[in-house]
């Protein structure tokens, strides 16, 4: 019986199978944050224990930050107190961190791909549920709580079971103006947010391999929403050729040996997925969500559907969900009006990411009265916009232009969405209060979020009149 | 941590599917680097009106579930974000047992961690469960732990699963960080043979 490729990162990095007990397993790489790292710290100092392995373990500071301005004092001190309490914690117990003063510095899932740190194999977590991000290496990646964090801090092991594993075969390719985000959405949209619970997914086929290393990311990102563990994608060229010359990746004869290792990294003919489902990519639409957890998704082309139309199950969340969103069954989804507009995240702040918005905002004005802003994934990323002249084109059309962080994602710093007002946002989740109190969140790609903020309301990017020629 | 054997209390209904974490916790809170006092922010923006009062229609203000122990709702709770502050305010407010058809992955392993018990069972005894609760104000459940059993008035009985090791853990409250501690030579040696391709430089560790 052939292996799956989630099998062999497992057990490749099996420590000890102990009967009755989970079996212990190696961690590669611990990424840390300001947010779920200060209480983990604080278990070390009491129990006397140093981190195990420091030099597997890097810290940023992404979650509170404030994006606008970086200087001290910062408005709030709370926050100030916990990335205080972080670069205390890296000092003491000898941990690299990527503080603000840094240009490595950015969303945790967004530096740790670009500096080549998440590579083909490995196994990586961090005390944040988007760790799901890497499997697009095929790196077996999942969030872990602080309990754990602390956990892999002194062993550098975590015990875990097993998670059962789910195939989804996406067939044929994305149309035309349509994302890696408006795909992950609809199939969460299909099966509903909860349908992976307990597995890992393996995302396979001719439209995964059409992707670029950003859209697999979006992707796995979203694994979480969908309800799974962990998301992965085998490796090929073109993750192969994304990683090489990567600051951290092997170099020389390392890289060869690296390379040969990775290549290993598929699941085999035979394997046996606890379940296999397939998918059509040829027909989706670009997506936006209505209601109030990413399942509640339609077409652009579509209208808010009623309940009664949903399942019994569904029925009485979604009704809830379009009094929480101040929305009418019927209403079409281009005719939902906007108040602010982001464009950041996890998901979707990278730079590709950033170059199709430009390219939809390129020439237009953003339309009056809505606020938009862009908040790039890493200083890496906003340094590349500025010399692809992005930063101008959001700029001369009336968006904010920031420094990295998590920011209006879920709005621990000021950028947080108004109570009663509309956002569409490129993030990752559309929870009641995600962005701020009654705040009301519509997933979206980042093209349809740019064409939002021009046109005031939800339109179909695959009508966009492009103003002037097409940025490379 | 304390060991959790048997626990008796009042079970609140919170009939809501997909509870996800940034409701049981909401961001503005995550701000603090402890692990105590989250209780009084627990479930806060339907806990609390716009202008801080209470709200008196969400079930927790209820009077009669001040006090309650034993959280009742519908599948996939714990959903989202991997916070752990929201186990830490669930325990800080009181709670040692909840009780759902289903739960979020990370946030059901994040539960035993701090002493509190996640029980799945069917959506038919949920719904039951649910009745009762609805039919008899301040409506107690006793759980045990031991003989995996779920015991309240009306007749309700059930077992449910939980995995040895897991119940071993919260029986004894053992630290699971000293028991892998305890396994550190067969960690060497697995570092020993295993292949890591990159590695920070750092410096000497000062703890
Ligand atoms: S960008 Fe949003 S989802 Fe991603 S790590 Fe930050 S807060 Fe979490």
């Amino acid at each position: 019986m052939g292996k799956t490729l989630y099998e062999k990162i497992w057990d490749k990095h099996v420590v000890h199978n102990n009967d009755d007990q989970p079996a212990l397993l190696y961690i590669d790489l611990h990424l840390i944050h300001e947010v779920t790292s200060p209480q983990a710290f604080s278990g070390l100092r009491e129990a006397n224990r140093p981190v195990r392995r420091p030099e597997l373990t890097l810290a940023t500071m992404d979650h509170s930050i404030p994006t606008a301005s970086r200087s001290y004092p910062f408005r709030d001190p709370t926050a100030q107190l916990q990335v205080e309490t972080l670069e205390k914690n890296c000092r003491d117990f000898g941990v690299q961190l990527y503080n603000l003063e840094s240009d490595m510095q950015g969303i945790v899932h967004v530096i740790a791909p670009e500096l080549g740190l998440t590579l083909p194999g490995q196994t990586m977590v961090c005390g944040d549920s988007h760790t799901s991000t890497h499997g697009a290496f095929g790196a077996l990646a999942f969030g872990i709580g602080t309990s754990e964090v602390e956990h892999v801090l002194a062993t550098q092991c975590l015990k875990q079971y097993p998670s059962k594993t789910l195939s989804i075969m996406i067939n044929g390719r994305l149309p035309e103006a349509v994302t890696s985000k408006d795909l992950i959405l609809s199939i969460i949209g299909k099966y509903g947010n909860d349908f992976a619970a307990g597995h890992v997914i393996e995302y396979r086929g001719e439209a995964i391999e059409a992707l670029s290393m950003e859209e697999r990311m979006t992707i796995c990102n979203m694994s979480i929403e969908f309800g799974a563990r962990a998301g992965l994608i085998a490796p090929d060229d073109v993750t192969f050729d994304y990683v090489k010359n990567k600051p951290f990746a092997p170099k020389g004869e390392k890289w060869d040996q690296a390379l040969s290792e990775w290549k290993s990294l598929y699941s085999d003919e035979d394997a046996n997925f606890n379940i296999s489902i397939e998918f059509d990519a040829t027909k989706v639409a670009p997506q936006v969500t209505w209601g109030t957890n990413p399942g509640f998704v339609g077409g652009i082309d579509e209208s808010v559907p009623n309940p009664d139309s949903l399942s019994k199950e569904n029925k009485k969340e979604a009704e809830d969900a379009l009094v929480y969103m101040g929305l009418e069954p019927g209403t079409k989804m281009e005719e939902i009006a906007v108040d602010t507009v982001f464009i950041g995240s996890c998901t979707n702040s990278r730079i590709e990411d950033l170059r199709e918005a430009a390219k939809i905002v390129k020439g237009y004005k953003v339309f009056p009265e809505i606020r938009a802003l862009v908040v790039p994934g890493s200083q890496q990323v906003k340094k590349q916009a500025e010399q692809e002249g992005l930063d101008k084109i959001f700029l001369e059309a009336g968006f904010e232009w920031r420094n990295s962080g998590c920011s209006m994602c879920l709005g621990m710093n000021e950028d947080i969405v108004m109570p009663g007002e509309r956002c569409a946002s490129t993030s990752n989740r559309n929870f009641e209060g995600r962005q701020g109190r009654n705040a009301r969140t519509h997933l979206v790609s980042p093209s349809m979020a740019a064409a939002a903020a021009i046109k005031g309301h939800f339109y179909d990017v695959r009508n966009w009149d492009f103003k002037k020629e097409v940025i490379q | 941590m304390k060991p959790f054997i048997a626990h008796e209390g009042i079970v609140v209904p919170l009939d809501r599917p997909n509870v996800d974490t940034d409701a049981i916790l909401p961001k503005q809170f995550l701000k603090r680097v402890e692990k105590k006092g989250y209780g009084k922010y627990l479930f806060f923006d339907w806990r609390y009106h716009d202008n801080q009062e209470e709200n008196p229609e969400f079930i927790l203000n209820k009077h009669v579930y001040k006090k309650a122990s034993i959280l009742l709702t519908r599948k996939n709770f714990g959903s989202g974000s991997s916070r752990e502050h929201a186990p830490w305010a669930l325990k800080d407010f009181g709670f040692r047992v909840i009780i759902a058809p289903s739960f979020a992955d990370i946030f059901y392993n994040n539960c035993f961690k701090n002493g509190i018990l996640p029980i799945v069972i069917s959506e038919t005894l949920v719904s039951d469960l649910f009745e009762n609760v609805n039919r008899v104000e301040g409506y107690t459940l006793r759980v045990d732990l031991d003989s995996q059993t779920i015991e309240g008035k009306h007749g309700f009985h059930t077992r449910f699963e939980v995995d040895s090791f897991r119940k071993e853990m919260l029986l004894n409250g053992r630290d699971e960080i000293s028991m892998t501690l305890q396994e550190e030579e067969l960690i060497e040696k697995f570092e020993g043979k295993h292949n890591v391709y990159f590695q920070f430089d750092v410096p000497e560790n000062k703890n």
